[in-house]
């Protein structure tokens, strides 16, 4: 009786180990894993403020000054499109990423134009609207800004967790990826310049 | 032979991985410090010690009475950061402001780089919108320190600050300040009823434990009594006894940074 006993104890014993590690393991990464989704959730409010922003800009622009067609309609589609692409925050991949990336440069490319041409409309320069809008706007790049990074800190711990050994063959089993950072991409890190010195 | 080549490559390697690292001339957020309080000047000293303390107690009795920290900071450069990201950023590794609330406010002076930053913690963003730190700036700071007059910016500043600040958040402090208490004192008082209809019945029952009875009554209205003073205390602090915050002024905040998040909000300027 004693023969069979010692090793199921010793089996029973490192199983519960390993099942202790495992869960240990796995519930760990879950809130890594949260802890960054909602950091990506931040990044993604902070953009849909700007976007709420712009909004309004473009309605102070239009009805404050006879302003140029073209770079308004640039504004307004480009704001289009980043509305409307939205990520899931359940489904993070590299694609979906470089998309929004793409859509919310694009805008902050057409704003920084539209920005740039105000300067030949002094009346609209000196607007007490368009002045508040500004300094909104600007807040609104700096959250971002920190949004983003903050972001990429909360990957980066998920990412280490999951890809160190021996907790990357776990991962593999219950399905962890690797989420990807928020890269910016080559000329937009100073997207949009509206430091106007008065 | 070998060897010493290896190591030529590794000093390479670190060479290499280094290079980033000297390009990146970052500022270094401080640490945060020991003694907790409002007015931090070490580096430069831009401020002479009196006006340094009048801002430092200004600003603790007003984190007394609403909780609201303001913290200033004065340092010659940000080495190129943008201020407000850095001024984000260290609010945030400092958590000013409380927990909860998240209502730190976080002024960041470079004096060399001619700029200043009012960085809003998530909690007062609400009022002290981006567009109005804007505001304070150009209309109530910049035209001091365009005469070199620093104390004078700031001063006028944190009035700017509590002015837009007393607007709404005596309303918010109404409702988690005082109401504790009386939920408290409430819940109390059923006891204390429960209490007294046990005893007066058992009393009817049994005349023997007269005394008993007045020593555990005398008690409880020890506590319910001590517990009304508290919340005297607490509303006096509101505006009442104007003369409690002096006793805290001088040491720092009294429970020190509450660890408030900062995202972002705020403005700059430069003059």
């Amino acid at each position: 009786m004693k023969k069979w006993l010692i090793p199921v104890i010793v089996i029973a014993l490192i199983a519960f180990a390993l099942y202790n590690w495992a869960v240990g393991f796995n519930n760990t990464a879950v809130t890594y894993e949260a802890d960054a989704k909602t950091a990506w959730s931040n990044v993604e409010s902070s953009y849909q403020r700007r976007n709420d922003l712009i909004g309004n800009l473009v309605k102070t622009v239009q009805g404050a000054a006879d302003f140029e067609r073209s770079t308004l309609t640039d504004v307004i589609e480009a704001r289009a499109k980043a509305t409307s692409t939205n990520i899931d925050v359940s489904n993070i991949t590299p694609e979906n990423m470089a998309q929004f990336q793409q859509a919310q440069s694009g805008l902050s490319g057409a704003l920084s134009k539209l920005l740039v041409s105000v300067e030949r409309y002094p009346e609209l320069k000196a607007n007490q609207n368009f002045l508040e809008l500004q300094s909104q706007l600007e807040g609104t790049e700096n959250r971002i800004n920190v949004a983003r990074d903050r972001y990429n800190e909360k990957v980066n711990i998920y990412d280490i967790h999951i890809s160190k050994f021996p907790g990357t063959i776990l991962a593999g089993w219950f399905g962890f990826e690797d989420m990807p950072r928020y890269n910016s991409d080559p000329g937009s890190e100073n997207a949009v310049d509206v430091n106007f010195d008065f | 032979m070998y060897k010493h080549k290896h190591i030529t490559f590794q000093i390479l390697f670190l060479l290499v991985l280094a290079m980033p690292l000297l390009g990146m001339a970052q500022y270094e957020i401080p640490e945060k410090p020991e003694f907790q309080t409002s007015v931090y000047d070490e580096e430069i000293k831009l401020l002479s010690p009196s006006e340094k303390s009048y801002l430092e107690d200004k600003l603790i009795r007003y984190s007394d009475s609403t909780s609201t920290q303001i913290v200033i900071a004065i340092i010659s450069s940000t080495n190129g950061e943008y201020i407000n990201y850095l001024g984000a950023q260290w609010g945030e590794k400092w958590g000013i402001g409380q927990a909860d609330k998240d209502n730190g406010i976080f002024i960041l002076l470079a004096r060399d780089d001619r700029k200043i930053n009012i960085s809003t913690g998530l909690g007062t963003e609400h009022l002290l919108t981006d567009a109005m730190s804007k505001r304070i700036i150009n209309n109530d700071i910049i035209p001091y320190f365009k005469r070199n007059d620093y104390y004078g910016g700031l001063n006028r500043a944190t009035d700017a600050i509590f002015e837009v600040m007393t607007g709404e958040y005596q309303g918010t402090r109404q409702t988690s300040d005082d109401g504790s208490p009386i939920g408290f004192l409430f819940f109390l008082a059923i006891i204390f009823i429960i209490f007294v209809i046990t005893i007066s019945k058992s009393n009817g029952g049994n005349g023997g434990s007269g005394g008993h009875r007045s020593g555990s009554g005398g008690l409880l209205e020890a506590i319910i009594l001590s517990n009304l003073g508290r919340g005297s205390y607490s509303k006096g602090s509101s505006g009442g006894f104007g003369g409690f915050g002096g006793g805290s002024s001088g040491g720092g905040f009294g429970g020190g940074f509450g660890g408030g998040s900062f995202g972002g909000g705020g403005a700059s300027g430069g003059w």
